[in-house]
């Protein structure tokens, strides 16, 4: 539409051209694919169930939210709720409960995992260590209720 | 004319072929995400397009109003996803200006690198989409196979491949691994030599070429007046580009050219983002000759507030002028963050380029200006 109106001749000779540029230009381009189907190295694509032993994530990955416990099952939460006001979403709940010397320590860790962004900013919020990201991917669930978890599996000590 | 829907302007004319309407999309492949276009038609002819924005709106900045400073980097990736990073920088640049947060020069690195590392990844999906749309599916894996090891570098780093969340005010969330460098290095040796061959596959290809010389052209003033930026503006002749007018970071300190052409048509948006990359690999090997050592953020944990006023801080995006404006009364929560998205913009111009062109051109003009729905809709 926006061109110029051609005359009969000039037509013809751009007809002509493309006649023969076109072809040598596909034929071009066929030299790339024609590489890559003569070197199966150079192809990327990854099996993925079945490499799924060999799979390993960054160290950085953000995958799941999980509480940092030692041998014995006990994590570092003092229930400060630092994470809580981090989290843009409010995917996490803390909630605080008293121990036998009438101390505020952790009672339940509530993480929403459906809501959850992946963004971090708990981790980073958090002063003591007591939360990290998990390198885990596979996260499709039957039951909406699996995704509401209590990450703690004892009380926090305080 | 008020017999005509909402948003069509031209009268009627008497023509061989009687008028229709055709909704393209929201679920339409080539309209790159959720972008309903109305398109009125004489035969084939197009002589008006109508963009219905807001299928995907969220109300970003409205959501920004109850969330605080930190918390809304994280919203900025889910604005322009294939520029998350980017983006994360545009609202940093906003807060620190704001704040009066200064940030060190190992910090400066890291955002020159990781930015421009984007913006060659947003340019291969430009390059794969391209290639897509007009009919080439081999190109859309081509450009895609490097934009994954783009990603592969985002995710060592920032630990997630789009919505990466890692630039904070007066620095980046954390340092850099000490495998980044090299890998980048590697990644770049690796793009010098395959880019030629993808300029090989598609740009002189005849399909390309025919599809898309003289298609959906864009005179300078049109440019201008629709407030178009980045590739899309600088393919019509206007040599704006932020990096060189208004330098933020240490973009005034590098040695780059800003690619401009002047044609204004599908086949110069192509090519000038051809060119950026290329731009863009040059600024990245700066970078990495003097990436300096020091501290990678000038505060540990900086619990800032803004004092009240208003801010704002504009950025090169690989879609344009990313800028947000941020007003403060001086609480822990913005009063108001608002953003200039580059893809809106944008995309308000296809009216002007889609005019007369025939219906299978559209999807031509719709994939040059490369627009990203959530940015446009927020």
């Amino acid at each position: 539409m926006n061109d110029k109106e051609l005359n009969t001749k000039e037509y013809a000779a751009k007809y002509i051209r493309n006649c023969i540029e076109g072809p040598i230009n596909l034929l071009k381009g066929l030299t790339v694919t024609t590489k890559y189907m003569l070197n199966p190295k150079k192809i990327v694509t990854e099996q993925y169930p079945e490499n799924k032993a060999t799979l390993k994530m960054h160290e950085r990955f953000r995958g799941n939210l999980e509480m940092v416990e030692d041998e014995n099952g006990d994590n570092k939460c003092t229930a400060c709720g630092m994470c809580e006001r981090a989290c843009p979403n409010a995917s996490i709940n803390v909630l605080p409960t008293k121990n036998i010397a009438g101390k505020k320590v952790l009672g339940k860790y509530i993480y929403h995992f459906g809501s959850c962004t992946q963004c971090g900013l708990c981790v980073e919020a958090c002063p003591f260590g007591a939360i990290h990201f998990a390198q885990g991917f596979e996260f499709a669930a039957f039951n909406p209720e699996e995704f509401e978890r209590v990450l703690n599996k004892k009380e926090g000590r305080g | 004319m008020s017999n005509l829907p909402p948003g069509f302007r031209e009268p009627s004319v008497e023509g061989e072929f009687e008028e229709y309407y055709l909704n393209m999309g929201p679920q339409h492949p080539s309209t790159h995400g959720a972008l309903r276009l109305v398109i009125r038609l004489t035969g084939e002819t197009i002589i008006e397009v109508v963009p219905h924005l807001g299928y995907i709106h969220r109300g970003m900045e409205k959501q920004a109003e109850n969330l605080g400073y930190t918390q809304y980097i994280m919203m900025s990736d889910r604005q322009d996803y294939l520029t998350a990073i980017q983006n994360n920088l545009g609202v940093c640049l906003a807060l620190e200006k704001g704040a009066g947060i200064g940030v060190p020069e190992r910090a400066e690195y890291i955002r020159v690198i990781m930015t421009e590392l984007g913006r060659i990844a947003s340019h291969l999906v430009f390059y794969a989409c391209y290639g897509g749309d007009l009919g080439g599916q081999t190109v859309l894996l081509y450009g895609f196979k490097e934009r994954e090891m783009i990603h592969d570098i985002f995710e060592e780093v920032t630990g997630q491949r789009l919505t990466t969340n890692f630039f904070r005010p007066g620095g980046s969330r954390m340092d850099v691994p000490d495998t980044f460098i090299p890998r980048v290095k590697a990644f770049l040796a690796h793009l010098e030599k395959t880019l030629p061959d993808y300029d090989r596959l598609l740009t002189k290809n005849i399909a390309l070429v025919e599809r898309s010389v003289g298609v959906g052209k864009l005179t300078k003033e049109q440019a201008l007046a629709y407030g178009c930026s980045g590739p899309v503006a600088r393919a019509s002749g206007v040599n704006y580009d932020v990096r060189k007018n208004d330098p933020y970071s240490i973009y005034s300190s590098l040695d780059f050219n800003v690619p401009v052409m002047y044609n204004g048509d599908c086949y110069d948006r192509y090519l000038i983002r051809w060119q950026e990359m290329y731009e863009s690999i040059k600024i990245i090997k700066q970078c990495i000759e003097k990436f300096p050592a020091g501290p990678y953020r000038s505060k540990e944990k900086p619990n800032f507030k803004l004092p009240a006023g208003s801010f704002y801080a504009a950025s090169e995006t690989a879609k344009g002028l990313y800028g947000t404006y941020v007003v403060s009364t001086g609480g822990a929560n913005p009063y108001r963050i608002h953003t200039r998205s580059p893809s809106f913009s944008n995309v308000s111009a296809v009216n002007a380029m889609a005019k007369g062109e025939k219906i299978s051109d559209l999807v031509t003009i719709l994939a040059s200006i490369d627009p990203v729905i959530p940015e446009i809709d927020r």
